[in-house]
């Protein structure tokens, strides 16, 4: 049995151990709702995106426009949005695990434009290459980083570099269940079975292709940052939930080791009185 | 008075406006337009201008960089990347943008680069003349 001051010792440590995951916790809670807040209001314009192009993509089924179609390259690009520090549960781990069982992004064909310290360096040890990195957006996602991204992505697409392009994040329903995601940005893919009976003749200015040519990368950019604002909720959540789980386990061990201690110390005293007392037979 | 109709202008962050209106006018790639209820069916790309949204007795404005304009049968959408109201334009910085703009036209470097300098001369000029 371990001494009295042992044990001591370890629950003073798991105290203080529980003072931060609390801290912690309160701290996550707080950024949480802000992270959430924005999450929402940036809803209302990629909600109306994805119905632009939905219903340009629908009503035009057999254009031919060089973002509807896969470039010529193998090679793939994956935008991994994962979170520079840790202690947030299985919220980074999730990511890497997600990409390295999918088919569809093999490590040797796989480029990762990492965004996030603990995303790229998982990814890095299965095997990805680690085209660029851009972890510090994550600490401030503002929708400028990602119209930059886009920009740079279709530009290596054009010049034939990247195939396809794909974006995996964290999704935020909400605050306890966090969804990895994986979506394929380009070519732009459309669910098109839900049945739509909008006949509405739109008209493009100048054209067709000029208004997919200016529209599919502020499409890009704006599922690219909704993912940031997400992905930045999902993290607060999941420390929020890994920091809760781990003050009460360690309020259950403080809980233990309290018993623990009360009776080893019990047991120290009734082996001294038992000591006294036969010594005081002994005397007389 | 005209009849109004639904505008809404909606930014990556917020909703920036919303609210009935009976004649907006902007810029777009292919020239300025105003739009009145029952236009047709439009879907266009802003180009750099000044957003002259005429409400009920008032005129606001706002300076809309880059985005795209939706007109539907019974709303307009204006989907904005950057669009500002007058008061929140740095004037010293829209400045010094012009500035930098018009010296790196001057330079002349690359076919590219003077199609982004060109841009960003534009917006700076819509922006330095909403603080007129």
């Amino acid at each position: 049995m371990a001494s009295m001051r042992d044990i001591k010792r370890r629950r003073a440590s798991i105290q203080s151990t529980q003072q931060i995951t609390k801290a912690m916790k309160l701290v996550s809670t707080v950024k949480l709702q802000k992270s959430r807040t924005k999450a929402e209001a940036s809803k209302p314009y990629s909600e109306m995106m994805y119905t632009t192009i939905g219903s340009m993509l629908r009503k035009s089924g057999t254009i031919d426009h060089k973002y509807l179609r896969p470039g010529q390259s193998k090679k793939k690009a994956v935008i991994a949005i994962t979170s520079n520090r840790g202690l947030a549960g299985g919220y980074n781990n999730s990511i890497v695990k997600l990409l390295a069982g999918s088919d569809k992004t093999p490590a040797e064909d796989t480029y990762i434009y990492a965004i996030g310290r603990k995303g790229r360096d998982g990814l890095a040890r299965k095997g990805y290459k680690i085209q660029r990195d851009y972890s510090d957006v994550i600490n401030e996602p503002m929708y400028r980083d990602a119209a930059d991204l886009t920009l740079e992505l279709l530009d290596e697409f054009a010049r034939g570099e990247i195939g396809e392009i794909y974006l995996a994040y964290t999704s935020f329903k909400n605050t306890v269940v966090h969804i990895p995601k994986l979506i394929k940005l380009l070519p732009v893919e459309m669910d098109f079975s839900k049945e739509e009976n909008n006949t509405l003749l739109m008209n493009y200015e100048p054209n067709e292709d000029e208004v997919l040519n200016a529209i599919i990368p502020k499409y890009m950019s704006s599922l690219i940052y909704g993912a940031l604002l997400e992905a930045v909720a999902s993290e607060n959540g999941a420390r929020m939930t890994a920091m809760d789980s781990a003050t009460s386990n360690a309020e259950e061990m403080i809980d233990s080791l309290s018993l623990q201690y009360n009776r080893a110390r019990q047991d120290s005293i009734t082996q001294e009185l038992t000591e006294i007392i036969a010594g005081a037979n002994a005397i007389s | 008075m005209a009849e109004v109709f639904r505008l809404q202008v909606i930014t990556p962050d917020q909703t920036f406006y919303e609210g009935e209106a009976s004649m907006v006018e902007l810029t777009t790639t292919e020239g300025d337009i105003g739009i009145y209820k029952g236009h047709i069916p439009l879907t266009a790309i802003v180009s750099p201008g000044v957003l002259h949204i005429h409400e009920e007795g008032q005129v606001r404005e706002a300076a809309l960089m880059s985005g795209f304009i939706e007109v539907l049968p019974d709303q307009v959408i204006i989907m904005a990347e950057v669009v500002e109201w007058p008061e929140e334009i740095d004037v010293k910085r829209a400045e010094e943008a012009r500035i930098r703009a018009e010296r790196r036209l001057k330079s002349q470097s690359g076919e590219v680069d003077v199609a982004r300098a060109e841009l960003a001369l534009k917006r700076a000029l819509v922006r330095l003349e909403m603080r007129k």
